[in-house]
């Protein structure tokens, strides 16, 4: 089975950059009212890259299988 | 999953730094390579100078000292002097390291101590209002240069090369992945490394470059950014506006602990 993750947001620490929006390869992710929120929790891969490149520690997403 | 709480100053949080700031991407590449090497709390060092960049120590929990502009090197070579078991980091902005410290910069490059160098470079003075700064590139716009830069930019990979730093690279905050991993590189190194890390600063280099979203600087880094090896291949048409990322510079030299001992003929420190 394909590796799936599970996103965590501290929308206390988002400061609406976009940048992980923009970057993730599923567009699991979208903006809302400057914050970012969860479209589509079922389409992501675990890839951490919104994580990797998210400056304000506000988002995490822990690989289960 | 990587857990940086433990690593972070409680409370702390949210830090100052701009939506789509890349120094907070340069912090996570920092920690997790703290992290990768093993280095304790305790036997960690961080120096930072003035600027955006500069208050990067101030949210970490390692020993830390926020020092006075561009002179953070020079304090940093008194801490790795006076114990040299501590794992030393120096960080500031291109400002801080190539304007005002630039002299600091070339002669720590020469004395080759051992310590890492990160110089975050966002091409311009960010916190002051966006002046222009001596990375900013030819032709770009800031606050003082309205017309665009007249005069040419620093490569600070090939400037503190030249000056004889034993190990220059250089990242980007777009592949976040790379640039940890040069940071360990450097960390490993025996000898004066500088890494020269390419980040964004959508507020004051965005605005005036049309490119004011976080995301754009990102895209910017993804379309320059150039793989040393790629690099060797491409010529000098293909060459302009792009610029090399990966481990640009290595050489084996004694650090300057080692060539006091053997001078002295004894373990000094």
């Amino acid at each position: 089975m394909a590796k799936r993750g599970k996103i965590t947001i501290v929308e206390k620490l988002c400061k609406g950059c976009a940048i992980c929006v923009r970057f993730c390869p599923k567009q699991v992710l979208e903006m809302k009212k400057f914050k970012v929120h969860i479209k589509s929790a079922d389409a992501c891969i675990a890839c951490a890259m919104c994580e990797l490149r998210c400056p304000d520690f506000a988002i995490s997403v822990e690989a289960e299988q | 999953m990587f857990d940086y709480s433990s690593y972070l100053r409680k409370g702390k949080l949210p830090h100052i730094w701009c939506p789509g700031c890349g120094h907070g991407i340069i912090m996570k590449g920092l920690i997790r390579a703290i992290d990768a090497m093993g280095w304790s709390k305790d036997e960690t060092a961080i120096a930072s100078g003035i600027g955006c960049a500069s208050r990067l120590p101030g949210y970490v929990d390692f020993n830390t000292v926020h020092t006075t502009h561009g002179r953070s090197i020079a304090f940093a070579t008194g801490i790795k002097l006076a114990n040299p078991k501590l794992n030393v980091v120096v960080l500031g902005g291109d400002g801080d390291m190539t304007a005002i410290g630039g002299n600091h910069l070339i002669h720590a490059c020469r004395r080759n101590i051992d310590m890492t160098l990160i110089i975050m470079n966002n091409n311009i003075y960010g916190m002051t209002g966006g002046q222009y700064s001596p990375t900013t590139p030819n032709g770009m716009g800031a606050t003082t240069a309205p017309y665009g830069m007249i005069e040419n930019n620093f490569d600070v990979a090939e400037l503190v090369a030249g000056a004889g730093a034993t190990f220059v690279a250089r990242g980007t905050t777009y592949h976040a992945m790379q640039m940890t991993d040069i940071i360990k590189q450097a960390f490993k190194h025996k000898g004066f490394s500088v890494v020269e890390v390419i980040a964004g600063c959508p507020t004051n280099f965005g605005r005036k470059n049309k490119r004011a979203e976080g995301y754009s600087m990102l895209e910017w880094q993804r379309d320059t950014a150039v793989p040393l090896e790629r690099w060797q291949t491409m010529g000098a048409d293909e060459r302009a506006d792009k610029y090399p990322i990966g481990i640009l510079h290595k050489q084996e030299r004694e650090d300057y602990l080692t060539t006091y001992d053997r001078m002295a003929g004894f373990k000094a420190i």
